[in-house]
């Protein structure tokens, strides 16, 4: 624990001072210069900053309470999505259509008036409070049936996926407003700055290191307070602090809900700098993946699960251009190998070679007791 | 004895003016008959080419009229070809007829005319009136054809048109007519002329309703509520008669919304039964369970691929034979995953969710490395495919054969649940795992032959989706969503639990499809089950006793 906690604070500082160094290279540098950093590297650089968010979000959740939410990528695409909305009004006249209004999808649809759930979002900050209020809502709706109901292990697995599922199908619907298939994209600029402008994808790709930052050093706060010692012991034997008079399913809602506004964060930051949102943002793949991420990292580090979402998606993004066929079945051993052989992550495997001893880490569950569910 | 078919065959062909004499002798006399009958002049055939011929479409309708009531031979292929525009005029006025090849043959010989189509033919024009005729003329022929398809086609055709001058025609093919069936529909098309034809009196139309109503579909409905200016018995008893065909169809719809959720359910059942034993006995959730489906309908199309090859006279049993080897392969495919992988995180749920699903995604891989990422074609035979009408539902048999097999598979499961000492092993692992270690249970040996049958199960599954899904390295995720809210709907460690899920699933989504539409009825079906999991977190038929609570 001890050691998981110092590498946190460590992590934070590592990945602003990353991005620093970074959007430092490419923004003073001249393009020729041996060390110049190209615009596309900060953009994906942006995009798995975006991600680890994600994965910081959901370590809290399965790392220290351990509820595996297979769902986690949907509040992510809702984030996104609240985004994309301020995105696509920000767009204006400059659209195909030219409808100062309406979006160019609505226009393409002849609709003629715009849904009553697209108003105010032409507001920058009315949509950032949507970003954290919708996920945020949704979360604290199914956390509290969910958890109030003891609903637990595999079947609280299994009922969020079903949940990103329909949300899924749903946002695949053109009448839902949101673009169906094809979801939102096309966007011109944020604020008034240029969304193509390397100094605005230098600006976001500092913001999502901020916000990676400061979720991190909150995520650590938090588990180490009196607060976070409760989590743990709901994860390593819910009934236990039951018995000792906790309302733990209270104290799962609140992380649930603290867990999705983070995620969403990071779907906000993520859409503008890949310029597009569509429903399959929402399949269960997705949120699987990321529990990947943090599985490979470390589950119940913080930083490892941010060290995960960015090694796992730089190994996708070079074996889907150099060896298409077989990024499947790297993923797929991935998941098999790190379950198999690394249950603590590659943060765990480092403390157990470090002290040579068991590596009885934070990260360790407690084995369930000859369980059957 | 083919010999002997040899010859009759040779003589047909060899032969033709035997048959051709007494085909004319025997059309002589009939058209000698119905002249008589109608005691109009006898008017020759050839007068009825020509006239077709001509440029007078009014000379042309009756020329259709008579050929029609002619039960000349050439009639038929002569009013199609006219119908479709194939037929031709030369200068002569003889007639041609071209074929869809492009050949042509003589209208009236019906022997094949070498050569192409010459400048000197012109096509045949007709209008609107000559069209309707030709569709009347062409109906009331229909009703003599050879096939008694055709022939009921032809009485409902009439049925639908009311073509009076049908009447005649038609009271004559009921006469002769030996089939039931389509004497049943000559009889309601005859019941439909008469109903609306001026002359009949009161006491004929109430029978004809009376006829009518038994036939209770749609259409019949329709053409009740058009009648009108009938006396008030009449249409007090046609009024009568829709209300009750109404009511029919809503049950009949009922009914068929059910078979169609019965079929759906059926399907979920055969997905879900694999998963809901491997959870229920080992607290597994297999993700890659929906890949043992789909590598149960690629061996399908392997097994198909090689009776084709080695044995086609097989082929129509070709999904039968796949049974075993699909059982087989995904069988030992369980107990080597089993053996080589979950038996490692065992204690460990969530664990062994990620490890399935990462194995899922390889296996898709692996598929679509080696068969390709497009969609195999896995052929249905013929006796699985087609309909049978059952009153206003249509039962299509590959549904139905789905139907049966999922009843024979689960039957099958229970009892081997039920009545073996394997089964009786898994209840015992099911119920108390450490207990019936004590008493002295193999479990890892159970737990092998428990996932190796619950992915044995999914391959059957496969073989059975083969038939009426396309079979694609995609095939078990499109299934695997939907098993999962079976089992969780269901429950664990027990199998009707599982079956009624299945079902209630298949049913609610076919009610709501048609509310709905087809993705907003799953969307609605996902909402349910998360608020039914509220009240039953562990499904319809939870465990009870203490290994529930472990």
């Amino acid at each position: 624990m001890n050691r998981a906690e110092f590498s946190v604070r460590t992590a934070a500082l590592t990945v602003f001072a990353a991005a620093l160094i970074l959007v430092a290279l490419n923004l003073a540098l001249p393009t020729h210069s041996a060390i110049h950093v190209p615009a596309y590297i900060v953009t994906l650089a942006g995009k798995y900053l975006c991600y680890a968010i994600l994965a910081v979000a959901l370590d809290l959740i399965w790392g220290f309470v351990g509820v595996l939410s297979l769902g986690h990528a949907a509040f992510f695409a809702l984030g996104g999505y609240a985004m994309g909305m301020y995105l696509m009004r920000e767009i204006g006249t400059r659209g195909v259509y030219g409808n100062p209004i309406l979006p160019d999808f609505m226009v393409f649809l002849n609709w003629t008036k715009l849904p009553w759930y697209w108003h105010g979002f032409d507001m920058f900050w009315f949509a950032c409070l949507m970003v954290l209020a919708v996920p945020g809502l949704l979360a604290l709706v199914f956390g509290y049936f969910a958890f109030r109901s003891r609903v637990s292990g595999v079947y609280l697995s299994i009922i969020t996926q079903a949940l990103t599922y329909a949300l899924m199908l749903a946002f695949f619907r053109n009448d839902m407003g949101f673009g169906g298939n094809n979801g939102l994209t096309d966007f011109k600029d944020i604020l008034g700055f240029s969304l193509h402008a390397e100094r605005t994808r230098a600006a976001l790709l500092l913001a999502s290191a901020a916000f990676l930052s400061a979720e991190l050093l909150l995520c650590r706060a938090l588990v180490r307070s009196r607060f976070g010692k409760i989590l743990i012991a709901i994860r390593d034997a819910e009934d236990r602090a039951r018995f000792l008079g906790y309302r733990t399913e209270t104290f799962k809602v609140a992380v649930f809900v603290l867990s999705a506004m983070m995620a969403a964060v990071g779907g906000a930051l993520y859409v503008p700098q890949v310029g597009i949102i569509n429903p399959s943002e929402f399949s269960p793949a997705n949120s699987i993946e990321a529990v990947i991420w943090v599985a490979v990292g470390g589950r119940g580090t913080l930083s490892g699960a941010a060290l995960g979402a960015v090694l796992v998606n730089f190994a996708k993004t070079y074996f889907t251009s150099a060896l298409p066929d077989f990024w499947l079945y790297a993923l797929g051993g991935l998941f098999i190998l790190v379950t198999l052989f690394l249950p603590n992550g590659i943060l765990g495997a480092l403390a157990f070679h470090r002290r040579g001893k068991s590596a009885e880490t934070a990260a360790n569950p407690v084995r369930a007791k000859g369980s059957l569910v | 004895m083919p010999s002997c078919f040899r010859i009759r065959a040779w003589r047909v062909f060899r032969t033709p003016v035997h048959g051709r004499s007494f085909c004319i002798a025997f059309f002589a006399l009939a058209l000698l008959f119905v002249s008589a009958l109608r005691g109009e002049a006898e008017t020759s055939s050839a007068d009825l080419y020509s006239a077709l011929a001509s440029h007078d479409y009014e000379n042309m309708r009756k020329a259709v009229e008579k050929l029609a009531a002619s039960d000349d031979p050439r009639a038929v292929p002569i009013l199609s070809a006219l119908q479709a525009g194939r037929l031709f005029a030369d200068t002569d006025g003889e007639l041609f007829i071209r074929n869809p090849d492009g050949s042509l043959e003589g209208a009236v010989s019906g022997q094949r005319i070498a050569g192409e189509l010459g400048k000197n033919l012109r096509e045949i024009r007709i209008n609107n009136t000559i069209r309707r005729a030709l569709e009347g003329a062409l109906g009331r022929l229909r009703l003599f054809a050879p096939d008694p398809n055709v022939r009921a086609a032809a009485a409902n055709a009439i049925f639908q048109t009311r073509d009076e001058s049908a009447l005649i025609p038609l009271e004559r093919a009921l006469a002769r007519e030996r089939v039931a069936k389509v004497r049943r529909a000559m009889q309601e098309a005859k019941a439909a002329l008469l109903l609306f034809s001026p002359g009949t009196p009161p006491k004929t139309k109430l029978e004809a309703i009376a006829l009518l109503r038994n036939r209770g579909d749609q259409e019949v409905a329709a053409l009740l509520s058009e009648l009108n200016g009938q006396p008030p018995e009449v249409m007090a008893a046609a009024k009568d008669a829709v209300v009750a065909i109404e009511r029919q169809q809503q049950i009949w719809n009922f009914l068929q919304i059910i078979f169609y959720g019965f079929s759906l359910g059926s399907i979920l059942l055969l997905a879900a039964t694999g998963l809901a034993i491997t959870f229920g006995v080992m607290g597994v959730i297999n993700m890659a369970h929906g890949e043992m489906v789909m590598l149960g309908a690629y061996t399908t199309f392997v097994v198909q691929q090689a009776t084709l090859r080695f044995a086609p006279e097989w082929l129509p049993a070709s999904p039968i034979l796949a049974l075993p080897f699909a059982f087989l392969v995904t069988g030992l495919l369980g107990v080597l995953i089993e053996r080589g992988l979950i038996r490692f995180l065992y204690g460990r749920p969530l664990e062994t969710l990620l490890a399935t699903w990462g194995l899922s995604l390889v296996l898709q891989q692996a598929v679509r490395t080696l068969f390709g990422a497009s969609n195999r074609e896995v052929m249905t035979p013929s006796w699985m495919s087609g309909a049978v009408p059952l009153g206003a539902m249509t039962i299509t048999a590959n549904r139905l054969t789905i139907i049966a097999f999922s009843v024979v598979v689960f039957g099958s499961l229970i009892l081997l649940l039920r009545t073996t000492f394997f089964g009786l092993q898994m209840r015992a692992v099911t119920q108390n795992r450490a207990m019936a270690a004590a008493m002295g249970i193999r479990t890892p040996r159970v737990d092998a032959l428990t996932f190796g049958l619950g992915s044995a199960v999914a391959g059957l599954a496969g073989v059975a989706l083969s038939q009426i899904d396309n079979v694609s390295p995609n095939l078990g995720q499109n299934y695997i969503i939907d098993s999962f809210m079976v089992v969780v709907f269901g429950g664990v460690g027990n199998l009707w639990g599982t079956a009624l899920g299945a079902l209630t699933l298949g049913i609610v989504n076919k009610f709501l499809e048609p509310v709905a539409g087809a993705v907003l009825g799953k969307i609605v079906v996902l909402c349910l089950l998360i608020v039914f999991i509220q009240r039953r977190p562990r499904g319809l038929f939870p465990l009870k006793g203490r290994a529930a609570e472990a």
